[in-house]
């Protein structure tokens, strides 16, 4: 035998990777409680799955329900799996992955809407520049004196990724970014 | 469950905690005090309904907790303090979450105001234990105590099991609050879904109805559903008239003695069970999780089978092998419907399954746990089927440590009945034995309660030998002792060109003086014609016994699936010369375990 085989990576008897890994957008509704957030996110670096971007917020303060959305990525049968480890979480009430709804529903995907605060300082040319830019991107200004903008930016993140990279050389400072919010189009809930 | 007069009533939340235990039908709890659950031991001493059980280490309790689960169905109990008392409490909680073993762990905290200081015997109990727990809860106000440990007990014995903990800061134990009972008003976001979809186990029924080359691979899930699990699972098979195999947690569920009976799969598992499985046409796994040491390389796993999957965790399905059939839910209550449907649609053409019982006969007949006897020298095989000979009429229950001597344990003791068969599978915690046989004495105390064990597993855990004399529990320790750490030994002449890194014991300890040392009883054999007198001794002395039992040093373990290689690619004992040894697993296998 070949003594100079690659290492697997891993030990045991894994089987070689051969399905495509995919974005996808999970919804995940919890009782509000001390540690639950701790839960997820370990479940998640515990069993080596990805967190592109995590969402959280009390959504219905009376039943102190929170909703995490979660952006992970995986193969088919990874996220399967996610999903369903979520759901053995005790204070997890329901798992969707809205990606999936979506294709359900013949749509590509969930509505995802970020928001951007990005800090912006320069004078003359690219201070002018910039402004324009904002404009062209529907940003608006929330803080501003002669040296710097605070721009706030709302849409997919394609599109504050653009926003940023546009900025980069008109004096970008700082960005803070709030990752992915999302639901299914139409009347129906989660 | 409720008790009238513990209704509304105001305690303090020592009180709580005790009248909690006693509302949920605990009789026995294992533990160690410290500070931080002093209140608790307090309220302890003051009662006799609750029986505590002193260990010599926070680990000793956990698996004595298990063994006591595990051999009764029930919820096992642990108390710890906080900090060095929870830290050690981590082993058997993680034992349990792996093995699916009902576990409360109650916890003792510094008191809230002092949490985060980095105060006396502190340590983030519930972030240490969350991704080891199925469940834990901090309780910061009294009012929630009792609720708490109620839900916590729902949580460890529903659906399927595991451990919780419960961390209980000592200023909470103090404060005075309302005791409530416990009640059915589970939390709705835990609801477990224990029955099974009608239309998917007719699907099964049909798919088994048209199999050829059947297979039952059941697992320990038929353990924890309860005895009438097993009891359907017996008739099921009777039914059917399909062979039935079983991973190592789940022995006992189907008897030993059963004619269908192929043994034990997997890595040690026997050839015809292993062979079976890899040339099924239709496989129904029930209550078993398609673990690593089951399934050998999945690549070709079982490659031309359709396979079912009844488990009551639907992370289970689809996690390592696609199954066709998947039906989510309790084993017995599945089941109760499979068997029902069975009889009402199926008839089962036994003829139609001859071919496949003619060639299992042939696999069989490779006779592939045989040995070579020795006259001089006891064999490990040899010593347990003495002593299955000589203890299988009584009221035996069996646990051990972890290494060769459980492979061995597995495959020559011989089970007829469920909960009687205690061993550390998912996590292999070698000292679990000697404590789980503690555990199991004190649920079962007239039972014949045996440790198979290996001379290095059994010193991980050796002090609570301490714990058994002092509860008279006449726990017997069968030590297989061949000085080496021999599973680790039998993978480095595997795997590392017979390299013997660290794994023989050159300071093994008089283990007769040590058992007279603990005020319990010594007794040393060393050759095979006195082994059964040896044995008979053992079973007669109402003390614990430590059993030196001199093995052949150097014997391996076998049948074997090496890493890497497939079901039907395995190392049987008589082509196991010391050459195939050192060539069965190839350069890719030795990367892996």
């Amino acid at each position: 035998m070949n003594a100079q085989l690659q290492p697997t990576g891993s030990a045991y008897f894994i089987a070689k990777e051969t399905e495509k890994p995919e974005n996808h957008t999970l919804s995940v509704l919890v009782d509000n409680e001390p540690g639950v957030l701790a839960r997820v996110i370990g479940l998640f670096s515990g069993r080596g799955y990805n967190i592109e971007s995590l969402t959280v917020s009390e959504t219905e303060h009376e039943k102190h329900l929170s909703r995490i959305t979660i952006v992970t990525r995986g193969t088919p049968h990874v996220l399967e799996q996610i999903k369903h480890q979520l759901e053995r979480i005790v204070p997890v009430h329901r798992v969707v992955d809205l990606t999936v709804r979506s294709h359900e529903f013949g749509q590509e995907r969930p509505l995802e809407r970020e928001l951007a605060l990005v800090k912006v300082a320069g004078t003359g040319e690219a201070r002018v520049e910039a402004l324009r830019l904002a404009d062209a991107f529907r940003a608006s200004v929330i803080d501003a004196n002669t040296e710097h903008f605070i721009f706030e930016i709302t849409g997919k993140g394609s599109k504050i990724d653009q926003f940023i990279a546009i900025m980069k050389p008109l004096g970008l400072v700082e960005i803070c970014r709030t990752g992915v919010a999302a639901l299914n189009r139409g009347p129906q809930g989660m | 469950m409720s008790n009238g007069q513990s209704e509304r009533r105001e305690m303090t939340g020592a009180e709580m905690v005790v009248q909690a235990l006693k509302d949920n039908g605990v009789k026995h709890v294992f533990g160690y005090p410290g500070g931080a659950v002093l209140p608790i031991y307090d309220e302890i001493f003051q009662q006799d309904e609750v029986e505590h059980i002193l260990v010599r280490h926070e680990q000793g309790a956990g698996h004595a907790a298990e063994g006591y689960a595990r051999s009764t169905g029930k919820a096992g109990v642990m108390l710890v303090t906080s900090g060095p008392g929870a830290t050690n409490a981590v082993t058997p909680l993680q034992d349990a979450l792996m093995d699916s073993i009902p576990l409360v762990c109650l916890t003792g905290q510094v008191p809230t105001s002092l949490i985060g200081s980095d105060a006396f015997q502190e340590c983030d109990t519930v972030g240490i234990t969350r991704p080891c727990t199925k469940h834990n809860w901090l309780v910061k106000d009294v009012n929630e105590l009792a609720a708490t440990i109620h839900e916590a007990f729902h949580v460890a014995t529903t659906g399927r099991p595991g451990p919780v903990v419960v961390d209980i800061p000592k200023d909470v134990q103090f404060a005075k609050g309302f005791y409530v009972p416990p009640q059915m008003a589970p939390r709705t976001s835990y609801q477990p879904k224990v029955q099974g979809d009608l239309e998917r186990i007719k699907a099964a029924v049909e798919l088994m109805a048209t199999a050829r080359k059947p297979i039952i691979y059941s697992g320990g899930g038929v353990i924890n559903s309860g005895p009438e699990a097993s009891h359907l699972l017996r008739e099921l098979v009777d039914l059917t008239g399909f062979p039935i195999t079983s991973t190592l947690m789940g022995l006992g569920a189907y008897p030993a003695s059963g004619k269908n009976w192929l043994g034990m799969l997997g890595m040690h598992g026997t050839y015809e069970a292993n062979m079976a499985m890899h040339d099924c046409d239709v496989m129904i796994c029930i209550g078993a999780r398609f673990d690593d040491r089951i399934t050998g390389r999945l690549t070709a796993f079982s490659p031309n089978s359709k396979k079912i999957h009844i488990d009551i965790d639907p992370s289970s399905i689809n996690k390592n092998v696609h199954t066709e059939v998947p039906i989510i839910g309790d084993v017995g209550r599945v089941l109760e419907d499979m068997v029902r449907l069975w009889r009402a649609t199926a008839k089962t053409d036994k003829k139609a399954l001859y071919p496949w019982w003619e060639q299992i006969a042939k696999w069989r007949a490779r006779d592939s746990l045989a040995y070579k006897m020795n006259n001089d020298v006891i064999m490990p095989q040899y010593a347990i089927q003495r002593l299955y000979e000589l203890t299988k009429g009584m009221d035996t229950y069996i646990t051990t440590e972890v290494g060769q001597h459980q492979m061995w344990a597995a495959q020559h003791y011989h089970f007829e009945k469920p909960n009687r068969w205690m061993t550390s599978g998912g996590l292999g915690t070698m000292g679990y034995g000697l404590p789980a046989a503690l555990g199991v004495q004190i649920a079962h105390p007239d039972a014949l309660v045996i440790d198979i064990a290996g001379d290095a597993s059994v010193q991980m855990t050796m002090q609570e030998m301490s714990a058994a004399v002092q509860h008279d529990a006449p726990i017997k320790i069968f030590i297989l002792n061949n000085q080496y750490m021999g599973m680790v030994r039998q993978w480095q002449q595997l795997l590392h060109g017979n390299r013997l890194s660290h794994s023989y014991t050159e300071a093994m300890p008089d283990f007769v003086k040590l058992a007279e040392a603990y005020g319990g009883h010594g007794i040393r054999c060393e050759k095979p014609d006195e082994l059964d007198d040896a044995i008979k001794e053992m079973i007669s002395v109402r003390k614990p016994v430590l059993f030196d039992c001199r093995v052949a040093t150097l014997a391996n373990c076998f049948p074997m699936i090496p890493s890497g290689k497939a079901h039907n690619e395995m190392l049987l004992p008589d082509e196991a010369t010391d050459e195939a040894v050192a060539n069965a697993i190839d350069a890719k296998g030795r990367e892996l375990v």
